[in-house]
């Protein structure tokens, strides 16, 4: 699937993570910025890929920076922002939730 | 309703739905229930993501003991439907309607509290719902909705709206409240289900949030909704029994396994009787004592 517009969702509040999605080309980059980046940076990027894909989108390009979010808020941030894209605020995907 | 009349519900802290550090630390203060707020404390355009967030909180946070309550949005947005299905999703124990003007809005709740439980299979009459009262109309329709459903465990009394549609505003003495304060309490009782006061919001005002809270636990209501994590210990320690209240439920509580052993239904203390209403007050000394960490399990003194 693709995404219809540009989106974001989050924060630049501590515990938050802002998640913005653009479209992409060549499947999910993300583009990463934490204080955490050495030793939770894979984690981070695993929960947003497994969400993103849950959503079937494949090519999307991800800037996210982070504030030391747990990966609950990083999920529900990218579900979020996902949503905003697709424009599907309305009909939340429940069995991606 | 056993469970509800059993359950302490001194404090209610709200929590802003759509703050990741608070929603993720809310467990840590000892609230007897914390509520996660999707209405007023989010706004528009941050709705789905506040939504999102609780939920998905909800799944991975440890809460302890807390009874889990989430305000949703009132049936007059377009969010209330969504609302109801991510939180009967997530498993919340209570649902929260905002300005609940009609025992109908409750009816109209529980019926689609259920069709939520039935769509992501979850236990039907799991989800327990409660109502806050916030206008004129909602106080004088008070009795009706606080018995609207089995599943209400609670009815709340919201004072920054109904005052404004008293025209009024608040008072240090609270006078302008009273009525509605006794009719959300009476109505409570009337239903077996238990009975909140309205935030106090100065937090500067130490004084006044004692007095206020000592009025409140005066005229007889479970507890206070509160809009800061300091403010739990203050409450506690209002309703926190005194050490005669104490020894007094002790022997009351003594008299009753007396009477059991001896295979007596009449229970009498210092030669006189007990009656049901003093025994129902001993009980509840003693929750109170336990959940203050005065006595153990077992109902004796810890050390201090």
């Amino acid at each position: 699937m693709e995404i219809k517009q540009t989106a974001l969702a989050g924060t630049l509040e501590s515990s938050d993570i802002q998640i913005m999605l653009s479209k992409g080309t060549d499947g999910v980059s993300i583009e990463l910025e934490s204080d955490v980046e050495k030793q939770f940076g894979d984690q981070i990027r695993l929960v947003i890929t497994e969400t993103l894909h849950q959503f079937e989108l494949d090519n999307v390009k991800v800037k996210a920076i982070d504030k030391g979010a747990l990966d609950c808020v990083i999920k529900a941030r990218t579900i979020a922002a996902a949503q905003r894209a697709l424009q599907t605020q309305d009909q939340p995907a429940w069995e991606v939730f | 309703m056993a469970e509800t009349t059993e359950r302490l519900r001194r404090t209610m802290m709200f929590v802003p739905g759509n703050n990741p550090a608070m929603v993720k630390d809310a467990g840590i203060y000892g609230a007897d229930s914390i509520m996660f707020d999707l209405e007023d404390a989010v706004s528009m355009a941050e709705k789905d993501a506040a939504r999102a967030l609780v939920y998905e909180a909800l799944q991975t946070q440890d809460y302890g003991d807390a009874e889990l309550v989430v305000r949703i949005n009132g049936d007059d947005t377009p969010y209330y439907h969504n609302d109801i299905k991510a939180m009967v999703k997530a498993g919340i124990d209570v649902i929260r309607l905002p300005k609940t003007e009609t025992a109908d809005m409750i009816t109209t709740l529980v019926a689609d509290v259920a069709a939520a439980e039935k769509e992501f299979g979850r236990e039907e009459g799991s989800t327990h719902v409660m109502a806050a009262i916030e206008s004129a109309k909602g106080v004088l329709n008070a009795p009706a909705i606080a018995a609207a459903s089995d599943r209400m465990i609670g009815i709340a009394l919201s004072a920054e709206d109904y005052t404004t549609d008293m025209k009024t505003h608040r008072y240090p003495d609270g006078a302008e409240l009273e009525f509605a304060r006794n009719m959300v309490l009476h109505s409570a009782r009337a239903a077996g289900i238990a009975a909140f006061d309205t935030v106090f919001t100065n937090m500067d005002d130490t004084e006044g949030f004692y007095r206020e809270t000592k009025h409140i636990h005066q005229l007889g209501f479970d507890g206070k909704s509160l809009v800061n994590p300091r403010q739990i210990a203050m409450v506690n320690d209002v309703y926190q029994p005194t050490e005669k209240e104490i020894a007094n439920a002790r022997n009351v509580i003594n008299a009753i396994e007396e009477a059991r052993i001896k295979g007596s239904g009449v229970i009498s203390m210092n030669g006189q009787m007990v009656d049901r209403p003093v025994v129902l007050r001993a009980e509840r000394v003693m929750r109170l004592a336990k959940a203050s960490n005065l006595v153990d399990e077992e109902g004796n003194d810890l050390e201090k």
